[in-house]
């Protein structure tokens, strides 16, 4: 573990209004996706659909630019994990697809992605989006404070574990604020009562991925894009939260 | 995000500052804040000027550190 006291910066209720403010545009641009995600449609218009919304709110897409990354969002396909480049590949029937959306406004990000199925898919893919979507909530709701980062990733490992799946080790969660990516690193994986111990004003994305196979990941000759080792799918779900004297608060939606 | 290990770098102690603090300056010449790790604050390692250290330093703040080592 890095330096995990060391460069955390906790933040002010103010601040989280902001990170709120950010972390709501986040929210309604994956609605506007989801909404129009359909058999047919190019990852790269979703990525112009959601620049457009986030502009036109007078605010910024966190990732274009981010370490030179194209996109404005993710798009994650089947056993894509996460980090997929908007590009001319047309969404098919069948598939899973996972988007994450940052958007930057008034000097703080908010951070979330969601995974959804288009057309019909096998009762495995459902079943894995669900308890995938059950892991993040697991993870939220140890977010409290006193509790330590180990829980989080505890809870997170062993329902995703429970139910035959693995937690992608090699991506973690992590603080948001100024900045898209902050101290602590927050991993889905872990011993509970071990790691930082969570105070008020700490504000984090919680982002399990949960793949069907292998928790190993490579990345592809693009740089960006993270596939899982065997193929199999993965489903990514993720909030930015803060955590508060009345309990985990999630702030992107 | 991509997990991202500490860097490991090597240094020596230029002073010791309240609260258990160092500042160090590296081997490149860079000087750093560096507080000690818990593991050697349980076993009392002192840590005086001139000290050769190792330390972990953190991708995001490259001005701070933490010394895990200290070499005899």
């Amino acid at each position: 573990m890095l330096l995990a006291d060391c460069m955390i910066v906790y933040k002010s209720p103010n601040e989280i209004k902001k990170i709120r403010v950010s972390g709501a545009l986040v929210a309604q641009t994956l609605k506007l996706l989801f909404d129009n995600i359909k058999p047919g449609i190019t990852t790269i218009e979703l990525d112009k659909m959601a620049e457009d919304f986030i502009r036109s709110q007078k605010a910024e897409p966190s990732f274009k630019g981010y370490n030179g990354f194209p996109g404005s969002i993710c798009v994650s396909i089947d056993d894509e994990v996460v980090h997929g480049i908007p590009s001319k590949r047309v969404i098919e029937d069948g598939q899973v697809v996972s988007i994450d959306v940052g958007v930057y406004k008034d000097g703080y990000h908010g951070d979330s992605a969601w995974t959804t199925t288009v057309g019909k898919v096998s009762d495995e893919i459902e079943k894995q989006l669900k308890v995938g979507e059950e892991c993040l909530w697991r993870g939220i709701e140890k977010a409290r404070v006193g509790s330590q980062l180990g829980d989080i990733g505890h809870a997170i490992q062993s329902h995703a574990e429970k139910n035959g799946y693995s937690v992608v080790r090699d991506l973690v969660g992590h603080g948001v604020g100024r900045r898209l990516h902050e101290d602590p690193q927050v991993p889905h994986y872990g011993k509970p009562h071990t790691g930082l111990v969570l105070r008020p004003g700490l504000v984090i994305a919680i982002e399990p991925m949960i793949n069907a196979g292998v928790y190993q990941v490579r990345i592809l000759n693009d740089n960006w894009t993270i596939v899982t080792g065997d193929g199999r799918n993965s489903v990514h779900y993720e909030h930015t939260i803060a955590v508060s004297e009345n309990g985990p608060v999630i702030l992107t939606e | 995000m991509t997990k991202e290990d500490a860097i490991e770098v090597e240094g020596r102690v230029v002073e010791p500052l309240p609260n258990a603090m160092f500042r160090v300056e590296l081997d490149n010449g860079h000087q750093v804040l560096a507080h000690i790790s818990g593991k050697m604050r349980m076993n009392f390692i002192k840590i005086l000027p001139g000290d050769k250290v190792t330390l972990e330093l953190s991708p995001y703040d490259l001005n701070r550190g933490r010394i895990t080592y200290r070499h005899k």
